[in-house]
């Protein structure tokens, strides 16, 4: 399987990214510019955390008109998997490909910290290797996660079990509901708040974020199978 | 002001307006001596900001020559952007610290933001991938709401400038004091990796090259910032905040990653930060230490609003700015590279062999200076010294003998006491995680860092107890580095260098002139002893505020190298049943104690002694002992003594205690902050290995029960506490000062 990541410029997380699938995953992986115009030799995407163009204005808020947003949008309506974390989740936000806005952190704060996060969803291609209910240790590292969306919205998201992770224990930001991430109706775009990127590796502290990764191969394998 | 406005040659002179700018009359006939004539205003600043105490060292380069600068594995010592030492496997590591005082006190966010992104400047400019963020913070006491505002807003401005850049902050200490209400100290260090062969320096050669600019635009922010940075602080000094200059992490990240890109290309001659004193310091610095001359034509210097005279672009001090010098004709392919990156490089001035600065604005010459005036012929004094009548009286004193009734109360106030109560509340607004690589994150002895392709790490620590320091500087610098050294060793690493922050009050002052020299005394006797030579620094002096110096500050910020990841070591009990020894004695020393402190509300007699023979046999044989596998965690014994370290090792363990037994004076046992001594836990089945190799004491041994308990010879209960009441005391103390009103 080959992976994407995308840099956008202010990209930070992009090297995590790309050494949890290298090095961890064991899997293809490239850097991929922000002008890029096809996606198409990829099978999955990975948009990383960072400052993507300073987050300046807000968020996620210019990156959502660069060049390589077309191709994700493509990708997205192809079903290949796509990952935002952290400042790729914020992008996804603001591209429309999940619903819902991030707001500032209710302490106001920027917070790093490992925390626990508990699976709500496991029949997903990005968690099916967890346990349902299972509680995974994951780091967050942001400004503004916490998580909003209208009354009518989280109804659905609750209904479609498209709330994939919950904060579990403490709740961080003060994200509505506890979200911790979510998945489109579709089923083929997750975005979260906490790094599964920075937790593949126990020398760092926890290696609970590598599942997430090996569902994304082992969805990828078996849908090539059958088309094969 | 407009060209119009400016005074002439003679009005400079005539009406002393040179005085304004920091310069002396000495120093202005020196000028007019070295011009042939009167300067103008442009070059009358240029010299002013150049002879600043922050860009000439003139006051402290006699003092700094006492540093051992040399061994085996530098690569490069002071003089450059940042020091190198070889780590192996065709890697070096670059770090450097330096200082944002002043700025910071008046403008906290910004001051400590661009703190941050200048020395993460020094770093690349290097040609080397910064790896790791630390800083060194002091505040007044956290009861008053100015030293509050200046404090979170300082760790904000830290946080976001290096979280945004993604280079992760790994370590630091904050420290509170009186001593520093007005007068903050920030100093900020960065570390770098680099390949040998892709060592860059900031040399401006070959008549004819290409001098190019990158970066932001040249604006009216940070004029003069290095002559403001070089005098005390005053009620006035609010009125300066336009010295202060404002940061843009998104372009230094952007920069980042186009210098990290452009120092591989052979076109590259020279490059180097337009730090303090922005485009005047790089371009005299990069000649003269090349033995060049530079010319730059002014009009082509990218800027942020019209009408800029070349007096106030020269002495800007915007930040996100590189110099680089490039080989004539391959310019195209420096425009295309850090077009990629939406930045422009232009061309504004080449290389030239007269040796001068020549600067053209508008089709005349607007300045014309020998290089090496402004950089290596600087002038350099020798300050008077004196030593002070407190510290005589200090040395004089009987022997501080404190009284404590109850231990267990004692501990826990000790464990609230901000300078030793967990800094989560600041590390957590810290990215310390990105990249990928941190093995030890903030909150033990000292962070660690992976090298990703190779089994190896780095140690890293920042490091200054200035109560010891003003009580006898001397001691005391040995002591800074002695203990970032046990720092480093704790963690599993050998230290290699120190990178040094001299914060101090007024060097005109004889008393601080001699605290600043003594201290360099000690910390070289240290250095040498520990093999640790100073390969950077940086000095920051006049930190007065209405008179009142600060404590005397020599940061140390040392990096050590872990050769096996299996080596990497942290502060907590890992293990129930694991044995409890202390290596060194604990001796009835209590000068710039934190219980001195908590009890008498301030500081006085002698600081407690260092045998540093002693120093380094203990660190060697806990080092031996580490990496023979049989440590299982190590922990210095630093302020508030034994107890306070014991009550760390299970603080940050999960659900572990510990039983040991103390003799001799209980309060000098638990609470002396005697040098030279560590916290050491070992698996059973190592024991014996473990005393063959380390001289130390078994005193105990690891429980399962959280419970923290200390008795005497006789089996009496000394402290017997929750580890939970210890730690919720210890994490809530600053949360707690913060959220109360004044």
């Amino acid at each position: 399987m080959k992976f994407a990541v995308i840099v956008f410029p202010g990209s930070n997380c992009d090297v995590d990214m790309y050494h949890a699938i290298k090095d961890e995953l064991g899997e293809e992986v490239e850097y991929v510019w922000h002008d890029a115009e096809s996606l198409d030799e990829f099978d999955g995407i990975l948009l990383p955390g960072g400052f993507s163009y300073g987050d300046y204005l807000r968020s996620g808020a210019i990156a959502r008109f660069s060049n390589v947003m077309k191709a994700i949008m493509k990708a997205a309506e192809e079903g290949k998997p796509i990952l935002g974390v952290c400042n790729g989740f914020q992008i996804l936000l603001e591209a429309g490909l999940l619903p819902g806005a991030m707001r500032r952190n209710n302490s106001l704060k920027f917070i790093c910290r490992p925390v626990e996060l508990r699976v709500e969803n496991n029949e997903t291609m990005f968690t099916s290797a967890y346990e349902m209910g299972e509680i995974i240790t994951i780091p967050i590292a942001h400004g503004e996660g916490n998580y909003y969306c209208e009354q009518e919205t989280l109804n659905k998201l609750i209904a479609n079990r498209q709330i994939v992770f919950r904060y579990h224990n403490e709740n961080p930001n003060g994200s509505l509901e506890d979200i911790a991430g979510i998945i489109n109706e579709k089923g083929n775009v997750l975005g979260m708040m906490p790094h599964p990127e920075r937790a593949v590796d126990e020398l760092l502290g926890s290696a609970d974020g590598l599942k997430l990764f090996q569902s994304i191969v082992k969805y990828w394998r078996e849908a090539h199978v059958v088309n094969a | 002001m407009s060209l119009m406005l400016e005074p002439s040659p003679t009005l400079i002179k005539e009406e002393k307006i040179y005085r304004d700018m920091g310069l002396t009359d000495e120093e202005f006939a020196m000028i007019e001596k070295i011009l042939g004539r009167l300067p103008n205003y442009t070059e009358t600043g240029i010299f002013s900001v150049m002879w600043s105490e922050h860009c000439s060292y003139k006051n402290s380069k006699p003092v700094l020559k006492k540093f051992p600068t040399e061994g085996e594995k530098v690569l490069q010592g002071p003089g450059e952007g940042a020091g190198i030492v070889d780590i192996g496997d065709g890697l070096a590591v670059v770090f450097k610290i330096e200082s944002h005082n002043h700025p910071s006190a008046i403008e906290p966010y910004q001051g400590a933001a661009t703190g941050v992104g200048g020395i993460i400047r020094d770093v690349f400019s290097m040609g080397a991938r910064p790896i790791a963020l630390l800083n060194s913070l002091r505040f007044g006491e956290l009861t008053s709401p100015r030293v509050k505002y200046l404090f979170e807003n300082v760790v904000a401005g830290i946080a976001g400038y290096g979280n945004c850049v993604g280079i992760p902050t790994v370590g630091g200490e904050v420290q509170f004091d009186p001593a520093y209400e007005g007068n903050p100290l920030v100093n900020a260090m960065c570390v770098g990796i680099i390949r040998h062969e892709e060592i860059q320096r900031g040399v401006a050669s070959g008549v004819g090259n290409t001098v190019m600019y990158v970066g932001a635009k040249t604006g009216r922010d940070g004029i003069h910032g290095a002559t403001f940075a070089s005098e005390e602080l005053t009620e006035q000094s609010e009125e300066k905040r336009p010295a202060v200059q404002v940061g843009d992490p998104f372009m230094e990240k952007l920069l980042l990653e186009a210098c990290l890109e452009v120092v591989k290309s052979d076109a590259l001659v020279g490059i180097q930060d337009m730090g303090a004193a922005g485009l005047t310091s790089s371009s005299a610095e990069m000649a003269s230490k090349a033995g060049f001359g530079i010319e730059m034509n002014l009009d082509l210097v990218p800027q942020r609003e019209a009408g800029m005279t070349p007096y106030e672009m020269m002495l800007s001090e915007s930040q996100e700015r590189m110099l680089l010098v490039v080989k004539k004709g391959r310019e195209q392919e420096i425009y295309d590279l850090f077009a990629k990156y939406g930045l422009e490089a232009k061309a504004i001035g080449k290389v030239t062999d007269d040796k001068m600065l020549r600067l053209y604005f508008r089709g005349e010459v607007a300045a014309e200076i020998p290089v090496d005036a402004l950089a290596k012929d600087a002038p350099v004094y020798h300050k008077p010294s004196k030593e002070p009548a407190y510290y005589r009286e200090f040395q004089e004193m009987a022997p501080y003998v404190p009284t404590v009734e109850n231990y267990e109360e004692t501990l826990l106030s000790l464990l609230a006491q901000p300078t030793i109560a967990s800094k989560e509340w600041v590390y957590e607004q810290y990215d310390y995680m990105v990249r990928t690589n941190t093995v030890v994150a903030p909150g033990s002895d000292a962070a660690v860092i992976r090298i990703r392709g190779t089994n190896k790490a780095l140690a890293m620590t920042t490091d200054c107890n200035s109560r010891y320091i003003y009580l006898d500087p001397e001691t005391g610098g040995k002591i800074a580095v002695a203990e970032a050294a046990r720092n480093v060793v704790c963690s599993g690493a050998k230290p290699l260098a120190i990178t040094d922050c001299l914060n101090f009050g007024n060097p005109e002052k004889p008393e601080i002139f001699w605290q600043l020299e003594k201290a360099v005394d000690g910390m070289s006797a240290a250095c040498r002893m520990l093999e640790t030579p100073v390969i950077s620094g940086n000095v920051s002096l006049y930190n007065e505020t209405n008179g009142e110096a600060v404590y005397p500050t020599p940061v140390v910020g040392m990096v050590g190298l872990v050769e096996d990841l299996a080596h990497i070591t942290t502060q907590e009990f890992k293990q129930a049943g694991d044995l409890i020894y202390v290596i060194g004695e604990a001796k009835p020393e209590f000068g710039g104690s934190e219980l001195q402190k908590l009890l008498n509300g301030n500081i006085f007699g002698k600081a407690p002694s260092l045998d540093l023979e002693i120093e380094v046999t203990r660190q060697k044989e806990l080092l031996a002992a580490i990496r023979a596998g049989v440590v299982a965690s190590a922990h210095d014994i630093a302020e508030g003594g034994f107890a306070v370290a014991l009550a760390e090792c299970v603080m940050n363990a999960n659900g572990l205690g510990a039983k040991v037994t103390i003799n001799g004076d209980a309060v000098t046992e638990l609470f002396s902050e005697a040098q030279s001594r560590f916290i050491v836990s070992v698996k059973k089945e190592h024991q014996a290995e473990f005393e063959r190799l380390v001289e130390a004491k078994l005193i105990g041994e690891v429980t399962a029960d959280a419970l923290l308990h200390i008795e005497n010879e006789q089996g009496e209960k000394v402290v017997h506490l929750p580890v939970e009441q210890m730690r919720s005391v210890w994490k809530g103390a600053i949360p707690c000062l913060l959220k109360s009103k004044a």
